[in-house]
């Protein structure tokens, strides 16, 4: 079994800068747009490494996701960057019509988002964005879980033809993956084997997956397993059904509304080839709160403790509730349930 | 009683021409336009035919270089049509052009046609660069073409777009204005077919966005005002236009275009009523009856 070990902390927004100048390196299509905010989202790297290559627009969304277009009918890769809130929601209709109805070749870069922004509140705290985007035709949408992966999934990206979101945020946060983790874009990777539950997570929330399979492990000899779901758009239905299959019950976490995101999709193909409980980690339902990351996750529900008491609940539902048609070992010989909620 | 339509293949060249010449062409232009609408039974009617002789002009005048037998060649100028709805006057200039079979603008709007409501690109209708009509964003597409050919691939190519004036008051329109002057993009010409008509009246009654050529003259446009029903008007202006480019003046160039809604048919010039419908049969009739 693979071993993720804590290597420090750092935002995912530095895997996004590093990346595109790296790219802008091996290929001068690479082009990329500022709405005023590159030093937050770190495209400040790439306009100071290319600044022919660089196009302030300014506080523009809507104008610089269409001109982006502009340069991807051209031949271009243009990748533009803003916070979540609004290179990815306040120009819905320019992603929808524009990008995604042309299906240029446009990259767009979602920063500061989630609740982990923090003191900025709920007005920046990007949340509803990944509602959206998987419902455009012909976009990808992708999550990375942190630093490192953000870097290969910025690339991957950029490889692929068609218009692409990637998602990073702002604070720095746990990474542990390295440079042998795998990561191909469409596919979701097994963190951790488990057989007693599915954990389901991306972004923010696989390293909180991660604590959670462990402390399941040990409190309660509870074998979880936690896929590292990056790609939301399009959706690894087989490892998906798969791990449902095996462990019959699943919990998905997000950095996200529980309406609408990873839970949604994840939801959506169990539904359709496996259905299986499944208990929903995620913002519920309501607008954040100004205040420091870890704080704000911890408010609002978004760590291993709310992750594990959903294992246990779905277990719970799989074994004794009705809602499953999944046969499976009832493991009560293993753990006693409890009311115990972390 | 259903009238025969016939569409009749023959192109025309895109050359130097008299304003003669360009009525003609025009005319053929609106009589397409209707024949193709009548068929679709929905469809904009309006700014279709006002906008015919700027289309004559700009297709058929050696204003804009393309290649019908070559829609990708990598030196051509590149149309935007922003005002997404009036596609059946770029679909029958692209016809007449000899981008694709004359007798294709018959399926107008009809379930697998390449000629989609507004236009689309995941249909591969040859001359289509973009898919367009929510107001407003063709302009930005344009100023990003504009931009990769004056800063990215440093070419001589030049970009067309048109929006409609109610267009205008859409915000991000303004954005681009503001782009298109911060880059100096000599290499644009912004066409506003300026009829003061949209669907619920018209545009200074809606919402006014008036006065217009100071708007643009502020956002630093080289501003040409022009009626857009006259050809030696609309030539010289794409002329300026070209000057302005060979002479790189360092700003983007506006024609904002008085036109007629539905000009020059009698029931429907200049009414607003005339923006999102087609004509039935006996419209049909008198229209194509008007255009002899």
């Amino acid at each position: 079994m693979k071993v993720f070990k804590l290597l420090g902390k750092k935002a995912t927004r530095f895997g996004f800068g590093e990346a595109l100048v790296e790219l802008g390196e091996k290929n001068d299509k690479i082009v990329v747009l500022g709405a005023d905010v590159t030093t937050s989202v770190l495209t400040s790297f790439f306009r100071d490494r290319f600044p022919e290559r660089f196009f302030s627009i300014g506080i523009a969304e809507q104008n610089a996701t269409t001109i982006a277009v502009g340069l991807a009918l051209s031949g271009k890769i243009p990748f533009f960057a803003s916070y979540s809130a609004f290179s990815a929601f306040r120009n819905a209709d320019q992603l929808r019509i524009s990008v995604c109805y042309n299906n240029a070749n446009v990259k767009i870069g979602g920063g500061h988002s989630g609740i982990t922004v923090g003191a900025d509140g709920a007005t920046h705290q990007s949340l509803e964005e990944l509602a959206l985007l998987r419902t455009l035709p012909n976009m990808t949408v992708v999550v990375p879980c942190d630093y490192l992966e953000t870097k290969k999934a910025t690339h991957s990206i950029a490889e692929i033809y068609g218009p692409a979101f990637i998602r990073f945020g702002r604070a720095p946060l746990p990474y542990f993956t390295t440079e042998d983790t795998p990561f191909t874009l469409g596919r979701a990777e097994i963190f951790r084997e488990g057989k007693d539950v599915a954990i389901i997570a991306c972004g923010t929330m696989v390293w909180e997956a991660l604590i959670a399979a462990e402390e399941l492990q040990k409190r309660k000899g509870i074998s979880a397993k936690v896929i590292n779901n990056h790609t939301i758009k399009p959706i690894d239905i087989k490892t998906i059904v798969e791990s449902a299959r095996e462990c019959g019950a699943v919990v998905t976490a997000e950095e996200h509304q529980v309406h609408g995101g990873l839970g949604s999709a994840i939801a959506e193909v169990l539904a359709k080839n496996y259905p299986v409980p499944i208990e929903f980690v995620g913002m519920p339902d309501r607008f954040g709160l100004s205040g420091e990351p870890e704080e704000l996750l911890e408010y609002f529900g978004l760590t291993w403790r709310q992750i594990y008491s959903s294992a246990l609940k779905v277990i719970e539902r799989r074994d004794y509730k009705s809602g499953s048609n999944h046969i499976y070992r009832k493991i009560n010989e293993i753990v006693s349930f409890s009311d115990e909620l972390l | 009683m259903t009238t025969k339509i016939e569409f009749e293949q023959f192109t025309f060249e895109n050359r130097a021409r008299t304003p003669e010449e360009f009525a003609d062409i025009a005319k053929e232009l609106r009589r397409d336009v209707i024949k193709s609408l009548y068929l679709a039974r929905s469809g904009h009617s309006g700014g279709s035919l006002g906008t015919a002789d700027i289309f004559a002009v700009l297709f058929f005048g050696a204003v804009m270089r393309y290649d019908p037998t070559n829609p990708n060649w990598n030196e051509r100028d590149r149309f935007v049509l922003s005002a997404g709805h009036i596609c059946p006057i770029l679909y029958a200039s692209l016809a007449r052009a000899g981008f694709f079979p004359v007798e294709e603008l018959r399926t107008l709007r009809k379930l697998g046609s390449r000629l989609q409501g507004h236009p689309g690109i995941d249909m591969e209708l040859p001359g289509l660069e973009t898919s367009v009509a929510s107001l407003g964003q063709g302009i930005s597409i344009a100023v990003g073409m504009a931009i990769n050919d004056k800063y990215l691939d440093k070419n001589e190519r030049r970009v067309f777009a048109l929006t409609g004036d109610g267009e205008l008051q859409e915000g991000s329109v303004w954005e681009a204005a503001m782009a298109a002057a911060h880059y100096k993009l000599d290499n644009l010409c912004w066409i506003v077919d300026n009829n003061d008509c949209q669907i619920d009246g018209r545009v200074h009654d809606v919402m006014s966005i008036y006065p217009l050529d100071k708007k643009f003259e502020a956002f630093n446009f080289f501003v040409i005002e022009i009626d857009g029903h006259n050809f030696s008007e609309i030539l010289s202006a794409f002329q300026t236009f070209h000057q302005n480019h060979k002479n790189k003046i360092g700003k983007p160039t506006v024609i904002i275009a008085k036109t007629k809604m539905g000009f020059p048919i009698s029931f429907m010039n200049d009414s607003y009523e005339w923006h999102g419908i087609p004509p039935n049969e006996q419209q049909m009739i008198q229209a194509l009856s008007e255009l002899l």
